[in-house]
């Protein structure tokens, strides 16, 4: 099991016949992830050819997702629509009922996701991102922009908010030998489709995953909220080791840090909190973003 | 993006918001102008920079017992020596850091007979994905210090996008603000406007510290700040035409020319990195192996040879780095980009301080040898925690 996608998840991407969309999709398709086509307006009925291994293969162009999704039985997608016309594209998944959408697309306004979650909440899709890597099962699916290659099958589960640190502890894991269960990026955004706590639910839920690595950063509570979540799971019994990391200790406040939600505002949002609350809930929170894989194999040892 | 005092009154203005008259002086040349066009005997001088706490704030010109960067006057005379004392002097306060901002830019404004005064602020709430309304009886005040000491005296009130400032949110608003009589009259108006100004403008923050209730009973709007969500300026030119470069560093500025994240810090280590997650954390093991980062700097996941020349070159144009630490997780970003990026960079502005390089993932030999094979001067790490030691250990070695 894994948590998300796995091999039967058939994927389209919104905004294949573009450069980044191309490109993603051809590496997706490389790792053997079930792409089954893509919707560009105006281009339905074309096909999209990618290269991959330096073979041609081609998937059908479709005019909207609906009409993707009645073809091609997909119960994925993938965003990588300009941030102007964004929230659109994943207003249009959400109508066509796409159990899940991973929006890569970085620099979306945020009263439109505003908009997107309060829409996204009466409906029955789950959203993931925008701004992040996606989520890649090893082996299985790869939905987004990780690099496949440093990913091995395991048994860590790994959520983030941060696309390179995601790759971090991925690496590490797989040098120690772990592998991953599955890693899901849920994003940089202030509003975004997911939190911490519906990841940490599944992974605990995921017989496959024994261990998770959760990946915050400055700006907002989530983590928080994730960390009092986790503590009172294990007072009913239902607990997984965790290592905890949290970026931008040295973060001046008031300074947004690359990622929209990466701000200390109204004097929330520290660092400080955030590990204060990942330790009182057992996290054994890592020192350095280096050392996530050998703080996870002590914790496993011990 | 920040905006001046004076623009955010004018935006706000522009959607209904009682605000005061006033007048912007950009030289002393329109005071007398400026003057003429209020009503008088009661005037407000207000220093317009980009950071809080003016009234209490210190001109590093003036004398010790000088007045702050907020003052009354009660005459065309007391607004002249004012101005003359404020423009073009340099404003410490608790938000500008120990060098201070030199105020370019005053505003002349009609007083208010102050009844009292209340918080207001509009921003998105992380927790529930809503715009909300964050009021306090407490106005005038440092909020975070309200905040922290009494925190039930902090009201969130979340606002549907669907449904918009309803009699509901109103009648929520007027509780926590204990309004009455002519004041409760005008908040329909009043927080239906700032609502509309904070979702048609894109706003990330809009914050009246305070809104006041005169002596007549009235509500007003005495100070504002504005700022904008960055990534939705495309679809406002009106607003972007409000932005004040002499606000900004220079090196930033230079850096957002080419789409590079870059943010100015007061360390001696120049940092860059990929992805922002990890130019943080990169930050944070510079400072765990006892040194301070110069900077943030995330390079983005696409970067090209030319983009990472030129995050090299605002890296080096900063005096105070005595190191630099280049920090990269090879992704989509290819190692070898960045190492050419590295080599190119250094051939046109060349090396003066110790350079650690650790590259990882995707075409990393490639990389590595690219910077080997050259004659730059590197010293290449293992990992982050090696690269971290070694150019603090580069960098207090020098000193």
């Amino acid at each position: 099991m894994s948590i998300l996608v796995d091999k039967n998840t058939k994927v389209i991407t919104q905004g294949m016949t573009g450069k980044t969309g191309t490109f993603h999709t051809e590496t997706a398709l490389a790792y053997g992830t079930q792409m089954v086509g893509g919707v560009t307006p105006g281009k339905g009925g074309t096909n999209w050819v990618g290269n991959v291994d330096g073979k041609e293969v081609p998937l059908p162009n479709f005019n909207s997702v609906a009409e993707a999704v009645e073809q091609t039985g997909a119960n994925a997608s993938v965003i990588y629509v300009p941030p102007k016309f964004c929230a659109a594209a994943i207003e249009e998944a959400i109508d066509a009922e796409v159990p899940l959408i991973v929006t890569i697309t970085e620099g979306v306004p945020v009263a439109d996701m505003v908009r997107v979650k309060a829409k996204l909440d009466k409906s029955n899709s789950r959203l993931i991102g925008p701004n992040c890597p996606g989520v890649l099962t090893p082996d299985q699916c790869k939905i987004g922009i990780m690099p496949g290659n440093i990913f091995s099958q395991g048994n860590v589960g790994i959520v983030s908010r941060s696309g390179t640190l995601t790759y971090e502890a991925v690496f590490q894991t797989t040098n120690a030998g772990l592998g991953q269960s599955t890693a899901v990026g849920i994003g940089g955004d202030p509003v975004k489709g997911t939190e911490f706590i519906d990841m940490l639910e599944m992974f605990l839920g995921d017989d496959d995953t024994h261990s998770i690595i959760m990946i915050g950063e400055i700006g907002g509570s989530a983590e928080e909220e994730a960390a009092q979540f986790l503590a009172d799971e294990a007072k009913k019994g239902r607990k997984k080791p965790t290592v905890g990391f949290i970026a931008g200790r040295t973060a001046p406040p008031g300074r947004t840090m690359g990622h929209a939600g990466a701000v200390i505002s109204g004097g929330k949002g520290g660092a400080d909190d955030k590990i204060a609350a990942m330790e009182a809930a057992g996290i054994a929170v890592s020192p350095s973003p280096a050392k996530l894989g050998e703080t996870l194999v002590a914790l496993l040892n011990k | 993006m920040n905006i001046h005092e004076y623009q955010a009154k004018a935006v706000l203005k522009s959607f209904g918001a009682p605000v005061a008259e006033g007048v912007p002086i950009l030289t002393k040349n329109d005071v007398d102008a400026a003057i003429a066009a209020l009503p008088g005997p009661l005037y407000v001088v207000k220093s317009q920079i980009h950071a809080g706490g003016r009234g209490k704030g210190k001109f590093v010109e003036l004398a010790e017992d000088a007045k702050g960067g907020v003052r009354l006057a009660f005459s065309p005379e007391e607004v002249k020596s004012h101005v003359e004392e404020m423009l073009g002097n340099t404003l410490v306060t608790k938000q500008t850091g120990p060098k201070g901002k030199q105020v370019n830019r005053l505003y002349l404004e009609d007083g208010a007979d102050i009844a009292r005064e209340l918080y207001c602020s509009i921003l998105v709430n992380r927790e529930t994905g809503k715009v909300a309304f964050v009021a306090s009886t407490e106005g005038g005040m440092d909020i975070e210090a309200v905040a922290e000491e009494t925190p039930e005296k902090i009201h969130t009130i979340d606002v549907d996008v669907e449904d918009g400032v309803t009699d509901a949110v109103v009648a929520q608003l007027i509780k926590a603000y204990e309004l009455d009589g002519a004041a409760a009259a005008e908040a329909p108006a009043l927080f239906g406007a700032l609502y509309k100004a904070f979702v048609e403008k894109d706003m990330a923050l809009l914050e009246v510290n305070p809104l006041i209730v005169m002596e007549n009973g009235s509500l007003r709007v005495l100070d504002a700040k504005v700022s904008f969500d960055g990534n939705a300026l495309f679809r406002h030119p009106d607003i972007m035409e409000l932005r004040d470069e002499t606000e900004e560093d220079a090196k930033e500025i230079e850096a957002s020319k080419h789409d590079l994240a870059y943010i100015a810090l007061d360390g001696d280590i120049g940092c860059m990195v990929n992805g922002a997650g990890l130019a943080m954390a990169t930050m944070d093991i510079i400072k765990l192996y006892g040194a301070e980062p110069a900077n943030f700097l995330d390079v983005g996941g696409g970067a090209t040879t030319e983009k990472v020349t030129a995050a090299f070159k605002i890296i080096t144009s900063d005096p105070n780095v005595k190191g630099i630490l280049v920090n990269i997780f090879g992704g989509i970003m290819r190692c070898d980009v960045i190492a050419e990026g590295v080599v190119q960079a250094v051939k046109e502005v060349g090396l003066k301080v110790p350079l650690v390089v650790r590259l990882e993932g995707t075409n990393v030999e490639k990389g590595k040898e690219i910077i080997n094979s050259s004659d730059v001067d590197v010293v290449a790490a293992n990992d982050l925690d090696d690269a971290a030691q070694k150019i603090v250990a580069a960098v207090k070695g020098a000193a």
